[in-house]
């Protein structure tokens, strides 16, 4: 058997596709027939060093593959079947991957590191394995510098796999231990101390207690700061790292050594090779990250409770480190701008700039503005596109009042260049440089404006000329549109984007999309963007001309079904421009059918626009369908009872974006869509109901949905309840147990101070409450009501739990208090003397009653009204 | 294990256009469902009521000892609309991210932007949907102008625990600096405008009863001035009128007609009982479970009646009976019955009305007893 193994996993790198498939079914059946046999065999070849590399390394590949998938269900299933195998099977693979750790075959060496780490997931949180860690530190100190490396390799894994609380605080010492002690001085096998450095990066996590002792962290850090200096690239490199991600993990430790990383870093920045000069910029844009969080935490007015407080780092790095990144600046790289994958100093400096321009606001103007001025006309073309790159850099942050004077000056210049520089680099970043300038400067809310009556007509020529330009220079006037058109929101008359000026701008960028070349810099999507924006904004007489584009669009949406597409990247390309082409649609439906004058006369293109749409659910594009699932719930609100015509041929898709649980955004946007289509319809969604809640109910029970999409389920089992009223009895006994199932588990006491589940348990806990009070709502006035007193109690003592728990949000105070309203006022007096028994008809109600939210207290007093009519008898 | 990628946007704007599409449809959705639970609670029931009045003797006196303030009711000129609940529009108004104006029953008559704080979409993200203000208004059709009686949240500033005289204070100051006075433009789609406020003393009362003003004016409404503002009915704020301050005084039926027997709107209860919209609510008579039974009324439902020849027996200021002739359900606009000091008022107008005259006696009465003048808010 064991000789066949090796064929096998030979036979399944062959090249030989009928050999390959053949070896692939073969190990499929082996597995089926035998799984701890087959799995033994697997590890078995793993740890024999007679076996050729290629084989050990796939079987530790399908190893690693049997124990982990990305796929949750599929994940938990693999665990499940682990935790299933006989003891003396799992001891003897474990025993086969540690001895791998030792082989001299680096390939073995390094896949043996990675399952171990994916047994240990499984194991260490269990305690099944309690031994791994002694195990692998005892390794440590082994003369053969290779298995010292692989298992460093190894603990680092490890640490990237398990959770924090699987280790003990002493192991996590000696982990440590180890590992620093493999990046010291004293290591002088290169190899070595680069496994321990990568394996520190993954202990960080681990060392909040270590990190809060003064001369272990001293001793951590100098050995990172020493490794920084390292004279193999590789070590310094990630030396940085660990410098990098300590800067967002101890952040608030790192006072004392701040000077000497700046020595380093600048370093670094000036003269190390790329790859370690990134990552010392990258470790001032983290702290520029963790100090811009923090001081929007504090606030205007320093009320914040931030718990970490701001050192001001940057502020006090300032004059040494602006020239830095402006130096970098002009090491850009010819043809960056064209190459989706380009990053180098020049751009991670201006990025860096970018972001301490944000931390330190004002303070930053004065130190790039000489830089500017000195560069932005000179004949060498890095310098031109540096100066304007620095000027870009700087717009977010600084107050307007600052930004004005230098902005004043330079638009002229800037759009000259846009027009006349020879050079596409300088005009692709001053094209975003003047993006820039309308989305931070441009505006109804700033009091000098810098756009006027008098330079708009320019500005806007000169934007729409550029966009005959190369594709990227193309694409940045595009989103300098974009910002141009969202300033003149709500601005009125005076506003550009009315006629004749609009439909000008509307036919450039029509054009744009027909380029030949539009698909190249993302042109397409930026012009039908702007497009979009352009038309999301504009003014109301400009209505005659926009609704002349939906037949212009419908018709692009329909070429793109004649096309004929054989290649799998043709389909690809032609279900983006699907997705486009729904989107502005989309638009336009919100735009068009929200002004009373326009809607007759575009809801004439109804029929047409539906029925490409449903077209657009024959591809396989999650986008796509996402867009055109957005487009209908548009158009469902904007044609109200009028859109029962197209409930027929829509159901099906509809029931199908509500089983799409892989593109779980499909569905979310489906779930949202019926909400659309019960405000519409009313009761006459009730012959689409039995489908539609079947639907919702398996996917609330179903432990493959993603967890986002439940919350909006429970809202939308309220609009279901409030259109078809009464006619929700049948399904009350379904839904009314997993409610309270729900309910009762998001009041449970937390027992993480997890912000994102503190935030999910109240969007779950909203969408609960939304669906009481649409069915609470929709039985009112019925004979029916009776039906629902049953539940009352329940009901009752859910607010009553949630009026205690301590993390509700307001949002949730606001709901809560109207369900108590909603019960009170559909169960009436025969909800009485339960109301008057819960403590949230009464303490509760006080305390919303005198809230200083105001849609709390307007929930407080609707209920306070709903209630005293309920127990006046 | 590979290095780790550092790599940051780089000439990109933070969001993307299809994640501004998808936030739109949620904000919308949400909107959406705001709206709906709102017109299923008939959320405008905690709003002041226009249409209560009275004329009880027992309300005259309370009068002047209860300072008043007088706000003159306008309507809209009927000719448009067909129901005249719908032309009564008085209406909350939300300057916030809805930007969106409600009609009494909850459902939404105008959704537009305007100058008031935070009703245009600025790009100023500070405070954004928090800083809403609400208004009591009332749409004039005529000159398109929605003319503010009340002021119940400014900026997110909750003015429900403040005194009237406070809140008419503070409106007044408040609405002209925004520029919501202003004549329309794109930004702003309708004008604001105040309704004159007078205090309650012999010249206020001239000028509110007898003043021109640039709508159709319907009433006066006295207000308490030391009152908060209370949602549902309250006596500290009533409404009276007569022909020469109001082309509505009795009430006309759907077609604009005045009917020869005055109607009334009743809830029936679950205990079949026949109640006003009043809290405590008033009760006018009892149905029958046949009766109930026979033509498929639920409890909650409001029915219209036409109060009979035998009227209504007042028995020490307490209603005793009221000869009820069933009409049939009411309109689906109407959101409540009617309060009893409407039905009061209603049926003293068609019988002994109380007239301008006895205001201006019960004015000087309360000046001889030498209270301190009241105030007449001439509210236009």
């Amino acid at each position: 058997m064991a000789m066949e193994v090796t064929q096998i996993l030979l036979n399944a790198q062959a090249v030989d596709s009928a050999v390959r498939k053949h070896a692939e079914e073969s190990l499929k059946q082996f597995q089926e027939q035998n799984l701890p046999s087959f799995l033994l065999s697997l590890a078995g070849e793993l740890a024999n060093d007679e076996k050729p590399a290629e084989s050990r390394t796939l079987a530790g590949l399908i190893l690693k593959n049997a124990l982990d998938a990305k796929e949750h269900g599929r994940k938990i299933e693999l665990v499940d079947r682990w935790l299933a195998l006989d003891q003396n099977s799992k001891a003897q693979i474990k025993a086969c991957l540690l001895r791998t750790l030792g082989s001299p075959v680096h390939e073995a060496r390094s896949t043996a590191s990675q399952v171990i780490a994916k047994v240990a997931g499984i194991e260490l949180p269990l305690k099944h394995w309690p031994e791994l860690i002694e195990t692998l530190l005892s390794n440590t100190h082994l003369v053969p510098a290779l298995a010292r490396q692989s298992t460093l390799e190894t603990l680092g894994y490890i640490c990237e796999e398990v959770s924090s609380e699987a280790i003990d605080q002493a192991q996590v010492n000696k982990i440590l231990t180890a590992v620093v002690q493999g990046m010291n001085t004293s290591e002088s096998n290169n190899d070595v101390r680069l496994a321990a450095t990568r394996a520190l990066y993954n202990a960080l996590g681990f060392a909040q207690a270590n990190f809060s002792n003064d001369m272990e962290r001293n001793f951590i850090m100098r050995v990172v700061c020493e490794n920084t200096l390292s004279p193999e690239l590789r070590i310094r490199q990630a030396a940085f790292e660990c410098l990098v991600a300590i800067s967002s993990t101890y952040y608030e430790k790192l006072a004392p050594y701040i000077q000497d990383i700046f020595n380093i870093t600048a370093k670094a920045i000036k003269e190390d090779e790329e790859p370690v000069a990134l990552q010392a910029i990258e470790f001032w844009s983290s702290i520029c990250d963790e100090e811009i969080d923090i001081l929007e935490e504090y606030g205007g007015d320093f009320t914040g409770d931030s718990e970490i407080p701001c050192f001001y780092f940057v502020k006090q790095a300032l004059p040494a480190l602006v020239p830095l990144l402006l130096e970098a600046l002009l090491k850009q790289e010819e043809d960056q701008d064209q190459d989706e994958g380009a990053w180098n100093i020049a751009m991670a400096g201006g990025t860096c700039l970018g972001l301490v321009a944000r931390t330190v606001c004002d303070d930053i103007v004065p130190l790039v503005v000489p830089f500017i001025e000195e560069n932005i006309g000179k004949p060498d073309w890095r310098q031109r596109e540096a100066a304007t790159y620095a000027f870009g850099s700087v717009l977010e942050g600084p107050s307007p009042d600052k930004l004005m004077p230098l902005v004043n000056v330079g638009l002229n210049f800037l759009l000259t260049a846009l027009r006349n520089d020879p050079n596409s680099h300088v005009k692709d970043t001053t094209a975003w440089t003047l993006g820039r300038i309308f989305e931070f400067l441009h505006g109804s809310t700033l009091d000098a404006p810098i756009i006027t009556i008098a330079n708009c007509q320019q500005i806007i020529s000169v934007l729409l000329e550029s966009m005959n330009d190369v594709p990227n220079v193309a694409e940045k006037a595009c989103g300098a549109l974009y910002f141009l058109a969202q300033g003149f929101e709500d601005v009125g008359p005076s506003s550009p984007l009315s006629p004749p000026l609009i439909h000008q701008i509307l036919q450039v960028l029509l054009n744009v999309t027909h380029r030949a070349d539009a698909g190249e810099s993302r042109l397409r999507t930026a012009a039908y963007e702007t497009l979009n924006e352009v038309v999301r904004c504009s003014t109301d007489d400009a209505a005659s001309i926009v609704i002349q584009l939906v037949p212009v669009i419908i018709d692009e949406l329909q070429k793109t079904f004649d096309a004929q597409n054989n290649s799998s990247e043709g389909r690809e390309k032609q279900n983006e421009l699907q997705g486009l082409l729904c989107g502005c649609l989309q638009v336009m439906i919100q735009k068009l059918g929200s002004s009373e004058p326009t809607k007759p006369q575009f809801l004439q293109y109804s029929d047409q626009m539906m029925t490409l749409f449903l077209r657009v659910f024959g591809s396989k594009s999650a986008t796509a369908h996402e867009e055109a699932m957005l487009a209908i719930g548009a158009l469902a609100y904007c044609a109200g009872p009028d859109f029962a015509k197209y409930m027929q041929e829509f159901y099906r898709f509809l029931e199908m974006g509500l089983q799409d649980f892989e593109d779980y955004q499909v569905c979310a946007i489906t779930v949202g869509v019926v909400g659309d289509l019960c405000r519409a319809l009313e009761g006459s969604i009730l012959p689409y109901c039995d489908g539609i809640m079947t639907q919702l109910l398996k996917n609330l029970s179903s432990n493959q949905l993603h967890r986002s999409v439940k919350p909006p389920i429970f809202s939308c089992c309220g609009d279901i309840a409030l259109a078809i009223g009464e006619n929700f009895e049948k399904y009350l006994v379904y839904t009314m147990p997993m409610l309270q199932g729900a309910a009762e588990l998001s009041v449970r006491p937390l027992s993480t101070d997890d912000d994102d589940m503190i935030e999910y348990t109240n969007t779950l806990r909203n969408g609960i409450l939304e669906a009481y009070s649409g069915i609470f709502q929709g039985f009112k006035g019925s004979s029916k009501t009776q039906l629902l007193i049953p539940y009352a109690p329940h009901v009752l003592q859910f607010l009553d739990s949630l009026y205690v728990t301590k993390d509700r949000d307001d949002a949730v105070t606001k709901t809560t208090i109207g369900v108590l309203g909603d019960l009170a006022d559909t169960l009436g007096v025969n909800a009485g003397p339960l109301i008057q028994q819960s403590v949230s008809s009464k303490d509760f109600l006080n305390e919303c009653l005198s809230s200083d939210d105001h849609l709390i207290k307007e929930s407080a007093e609707w209920a306070k009204l709903a209630i005293s009519r309920a127990i006046s008898f | 294990m590979p290095p780790h990628d550092v790599r940051r946007s780089y000439k990109r704007p933070a969001i993307s256009d299809q994640d501004r599409r998808r936030a739109i449809s949620l904000r919308r959705q949400e909107e959406n469902r705001r709206d709906a639970q709102l017109h299923a609670r008939r959320l405008a029931s905690t709003l002041l009521s226009l249409e209560q009045a009275s004329s009880e003797p027992d309300d005259v006196e309370l009068v002047p000892e209860s300072e008043p303030d007088l706000h003159f009711q306008h309507e809209a000129a009927e000719t448009s609309s067909k129901d005249p609940l719908d032309v009564r529009q008085a209406s909350k108004l939300r300057g916030a991210d809805a930007r969106k104006c409600r009609q009494r029953n909850g459902s939404v008559l105008h959704h537009f932007p305007s100058a008031l704080p935070n009703g245009a979409r600025t790009r100023d993200a500070s405070g954004s949907g928090q800083s809403y203000s609400i208004l009591d208004c009332i749409f004039h059709e005529a000159d398109q102008t929605y003319y503010v009686i009340d002021m119940l949240c400014w900026k997110g500033y909750s003015l429900y625990d403040c005194t009237a005289e406070f809140r008419f204070f503070w409106l007044n100051s408040k609405l002209a600096e925004t520029g919501a006075c202003e004549p329309p433009s794109h930004y702003h789609k309708y004008r604001f405008s105040l309704v004159p406020i007078c205090t309650c003393d012999l010249s206020g009362l001239q000028v509110a009863y007898s003043g021109a003003v640039p709508y159709v004016k319907d009433g006066l409404l006295f207000y308490n001035k030391h009152a908060h503002y209370q949602p549902g009915n309250t006596p500290l704020a009533l409404v009276w009128k007569d022909e020469s301050c109001s082309q509505y005084v009795i009430d006309t039926d759907s077609k604009g007609q005045v009917p020869s027997q005055q109607q009334v709107v009743l809830e029936l209860q679950d205990d079949l009982k026949l109640v006003t919209s009043d809290d405590p609510p008033v009760v006018f008579g009892c149905s029958d479970l046949e009766f109930k039974e026979k033509l498929g009324l639920h409890s909650g439902n409001l029915l219209r009646f036409a109060i009979s020849d035998g009227g209504l027996s007042i028995v020490d200021g307490t209603l005793e009976k009221a000869d009820l002739h069933y009409l049939g359900k009411s309109n689906r606009a109407r959101a409540f019955a009617d309060s009893y000091s409407k039905v009061m008022f209603q049926y003293m107008v068609r019988h002994s009305p109380l007239r301008i005259e006895d205001i201006v006696a019960s004015i000087n009465l309360s000046i001889d007893e030498g209270n301190r003048p009241s105030d007449v808010e001439i509210v236009g």
